[in-house]
C-alpha cells in the first residue's frame, strides 16, 4: 500500500488507484485526490511507461490529473448504480487484457454516481458496456480508457469485486492476470 | 478581495441536473421555465487576483466538461449587484 502524502512508491512494478469517496467527492470526483503528493510520482512512473491501472475513483482521478483523456459526469440517471454489468473486451492488445480475446464478456459489478465517461476527442477504448448494459449514459457505452501508449488504464467498473466465485464471477482477474503476465513478461525478465 | 467563481457545465453537454430541476418546477406550480442548469458557486478571499484564472484551470473547475465566470464581489456590489 502507498501512502498518499508519501513521494515515494517503492519501487512497485504497477501502480493501482482504487474506488472509493476520496475528499467525499468534494467539488469534482477526484478533483482533489489528483494533487496527492504521491501523484506526482504516479505520473512519472506513468510517463516512464510503468503501468497505472484506476479503477472507478482511481479512474476519476486519473481523468483529473490528465493523464487519461476525457472527464467522468455524473450517471444520466442522477441514482448511485449498483449493479453486476457485462462488458466487452474491445482491445485485447494492452497489458491490461492481453489475457482476454476482443468480443470476450466479462461480468463485472459497477457501484457509482458519477460514471459517465465523456471525451470529445478520438479516445483509446479498452472495455464497453454490453449492448442494453450502460449503466450510467456513457458516450459510445465506454466503460474502459487507456492512454495512447496503453500503460494507463482507468475503468469505472469493479474488476476486484469479481474475483471470487462466492460473490458470483471472477472475470475480473482477467484484467490482474493480464497485468502479471505483462509486468513478468517486461519488467521481472 | 473577494471574488466569486461560478462554475457552469459547458453547453451541450448533458445536464441531467439542470433537467432534474426544471422536471420538478411545473410540479410546484411554476410554468413557463426552461434551459435550467445547475452548476457551482465558490466564494474566496484572495490576495492576488491575477492568479484567479490559473486556480480555475486547475482545481475550481474542470475547463473539459465546464465553463468559469470569475465575478468581482466588490465591483459587483458597487454596481448595484446583490451579494
Amino acid at each position: 500500500m502507498l501512502w498518499h502524502a508519501e513521494r515515494d512508491l517503492h519501487g512497485v512494478d504497477a501502480v493501482i488507484i482504487p474506488g472509493g469517496f476520496s475528499y467525499g467527492d468534494y467539488l469534482r470526483a477526484g478533483a482533489i485526490a489528483r494533487f496527492a503528493p504521491v501523484m506526482e510520482e504516479v505520473a512519472e512512473f506513468a510517463r516512464a511507461g510503468g503501468l497505472v491501472l484506476g479503477i472507478c475513483n482511481g479512474f476519476q482521478v486519473l481523468c483529473e490529473a490528465r493523464l487519461l483523456p476525457g472527464a467522468l459526469l455524473p450517471n444520466t440517471s442522477l441514482k448511485f448504480v449498483c449493479r453486476q454489468v457485462e462488458l466487452e473486451v474491445v482491445d485485447a492488445q494492452t497489458p491490461f487484457t492481453r489475457e482476454c480475446e476482443p468480443g470476450r464478456r466479462l461480468s463485472i459489478p459497477v457501484k457509482h454516481t458519477t460514471g459517465r465517461y465523456y471525451a470529445p476527442e478520438p479516445v483509446r477504448v479498452l472495455l464497453r458496456y454490453a449492448p442494453g448494459q450502460n449503466p450510467n449514459g456513457s458516450q459510445d457505452d465506454i466503460a474502459g480508457v487507456c492512454n495512447e501508449q496503453g500503460n494507463v488504464f482507468g475503468l469505472m467498473p469493479h474488476p476486484e469485486h469479481a474475483v471470487e466465485a462466492l460473490s458470483g464471477s471472477v472475470d475480473g482477474l482477467r484484467i490482474f492476470e493480464s497485468m502479471r503476465a505483462h509486468v513478468d513478461q517486461h519488467v521481472l525478465a | 478581495m473577494r471574488a466569486r467563481v461560478l462554475v457552469r457545465p459547458k453547453q451541450g453537454i448533458l445536464d441531467p441536473q439542470g433537467q432534474a430541476v426544471e422536471r420538478a418546477l411545473p410540479a410546484l406550480g411554476f410554468q413557463g421555465v426552461r434551459n435550467v442548469h445547475v452548476g457551482r458557486l465558490i466564494e474566496l478571499d484572495v490576495d492576488d487576483p491575477a492568479r484567479l484564472p490559473e486556480m480555475c484551470e486547475q482545481l475550481l473547475a474542470n475547463p473539459l466538461i465546464e465553463d468559469y465566470e470569475i465575478v468581482d464581489d466588490v465591483t459587483a456590489r458597487s454596481n448595484g449587484v446583490a451579494s
